[in-house]
C-alpha cells in the first residue's frame, strides 16, 4: 500500500508506514539510526527493505557523516534518532551545514509530554534551540498526517534545495511510553 | 622507528589508481594536498571525527569505487564508536589510513592515547575489520599501496607510525560547497 491508494489510511495510527512510502518516493538509499521506540516501524521497514542501505550508530552525529557521504557519492539518505540524540550531532552538524550538503533528520521527541522520566526533559528542551543555533532548520509535527506531509516537503527542500532539516515528531503524536 | 608523513601520503596517492579519497582535519588534510590537488579528494576542516564515517556513506553509495579515508590518530580516537559502525556495515571498499604520530598536532602537540598503549589496528582488528596492520616504515608502504589494490573481504585499517612534527602547511581550499561540487562533478553527479 503506499500514500496514492485510494483507501486512506488511519495515519494517527498508521503514519510509520506513510512516511516510509513518502521516503521511499523521494529517492531515499540509505537509513541511518541510533533506535527510539517510536521509530520502530520505520527501522524495521527499511530494514526489510533490499534497495536502502541500513546503518546502526553507536552515537548519533555518525549518521551526520554518514549522510554527508552518502550524498558526496550520489546518494539520498535519513538519520533517524531521539531527542536524546540532538546534542551529540551539534559539531558534526557543521559538516553538512558548511558544505551546504542535504540532510533529513527525523526525531522523535521525547521529555515534553506525559513524560515519566524527568532526565529526559533537559534535552528535549534544547532540541529546537541546538538545531536553529548550528543553522538545521527545524520542522515540527504534532499529527500524523500532518507529519506525512512536513517530511514530503522536507525531502523536497533539502534533496532539492541544498537544506539541512530536522523533523520533530511529537510527544503527544508518539503517544505515552508503556513502562 | 617512524616515517615521513608527507612521503608516505605520496607514495600511497601515487598508487591511488582510481580511489576517492577523505582527509580528516588538520595535517592529514595537509598531506594530501602536498601530494597534488585533485577533485577526488574531499578534504575536512572541521567535524572531527567525521572522516571515516563521510568515508562509509560515500564507500556505500559508490560500491564500484574504492574509497580511501586518510586521518589522524586524534580524529580517529574521537571517532572510536565508528569502529564498530564501519565493521558491522561491512563495506569491502573502504580503507583507512590512520597517521599516527601519537600526538595532538594541531594544538601544540600533546600527547594522545595511541602513544599510552591504544592501538588503533588493534582495536579495529578486535572490531572485526577484514584487514589491518601497523606499519613504521616507508619501505613497507609500498607494498600496502599494492595489497589496497586487491579486493577486500570487509574493511580495511592501517595505522601509519609517523614522525612528531609539524611540517609547512599545504592548506586545501577551505570552501566546502566548492569542493563538494567539484567532487560530485568528477562523479558525473550535479549539483543544486
Amino acid at each position: 500500500m503506499t500514500v496514492a491508494d485510494p483507501i486512506a489510511r488511519d495515519l494517527a495510527l498508521h503514519w510509520p508506514e506513510a512516511v516510509y512510502d513518502v521516503l521511499k518516493a523521494s529517492g531515499i538509499r540509505q537509513m541511518c539510526y541510533v533506535p527510539d521506540a517510536g521509530h520502530s516501524t520505520l527501522i524495521r521497514l527499511f530494514g526489510a527493505d533490499p534497495e536502502v542501505k541500513c546503518n546502526v550508530l553507536t552515537t548519533e552525529e555518525e549518521g551526520i557523516a554518514i549522510a554527508t557521504g552518502a550524498w558526496l557519492g550520489g546518494q539520498r539518505s535519513v538519520v533517524l534518532m531521539q531527542s536524546s540524540g540532538v546534542g551529540n550531532c551539534i559539531n558534526m552538524l557543521s559538516l553538512p551545514v558548511q558544505s551546504r550538503t542535504p540532510l533529513l533528520m527525523l526525531v522523535t521527541m521525547r521529555g515534553e509530554w506525559a513524560e515519566f522520566n524527568p532526565w529526559q526533559v533537559p534535552m528535549g528542551r534544547a532540541v529546537e534551540a541546538s538545531l536553529r543555533a548550528i543553522g538545521v532548520t527545524v520542522l515540527r509535527a504534532e499529527t500524523g498526517a500532518d507529519l506525512v506531509e512536513t517530511v514530503e516537503q522536507a525531502a523536497g527542500m533539502a534533496f532539492d534545495g541544498d537544506q539541512q532539516i530536522a523533523v520533530l515528531i511529537g510527544q503527544r503524536l508518539l503517544g505515552k511510553k508503556k513502562w | 622507528m617512524v616515517m615521513d608523513r608527507r612521503a608516505a601520503v605520496a607514495q600511497l596517492l601515487a598508487a591511488r589508481n582510481g580511489a576517492l579519497v577523505i582527509t580528516g582535519l588538520g595535517s592529514p588534510s595537509y598531506d594530501v594536498h602536498a601530494a597534488g590537488d585533485s577533485a577526488d579528494n574531499y578534504y575536512l576542516w572541521g567535524a572531527m571525527g567525521g572522516a571515516a564515517l563521510t568515508g562509509l556513506g560515500l564507500a556505500q553509495a559508490q560500491p564500484d569505487r574504492r574509497v580511501m579515508v586518510i586521518t589522524g590518530d586524534g580524529e580517529m580516537l574521537m571517532a572510536y564508536g565508528a569502529l564498530a559502525t564501519i565493521s558491522v556495515a561491512k563495506p569491502k571498499n573502504l580503507d583507512i589510513i590512520v597517521l599516527d604520530n601519537q600526538h595532538f598536532g594541531e594544538t601544540g602537540m600533546q600527547a594522545s592515547h595511541t602513544g599510552q598503549g591504544i592501538a588503533l589496528d588493534r582495536v579495529a582488528a578486535a572490531s572485526g575489520f577484514a584487514e589491518t596492520g601497523e606499519l613504521r616504515e616507508l619501505a613497507e608502504v609500498e607494498a600496502l599501496a599494492t595489497r589496497l589494490h586487491q579486493p577486500a573481504q570487509g574493511p580495511r585499517l592501517f595505522v601509519l607510525k609517523i614522525e612528531a612534527e609539524n611540517l609547512p602547511r599545504s592548506l586545501p581550499p577551505r570552501d566546502a560547497v566548492a569542493i563538494k561540487n567539484r567532487f560530485r562533478a568528477h562523479l558525473g553527479l550535479g549539483t543544486c
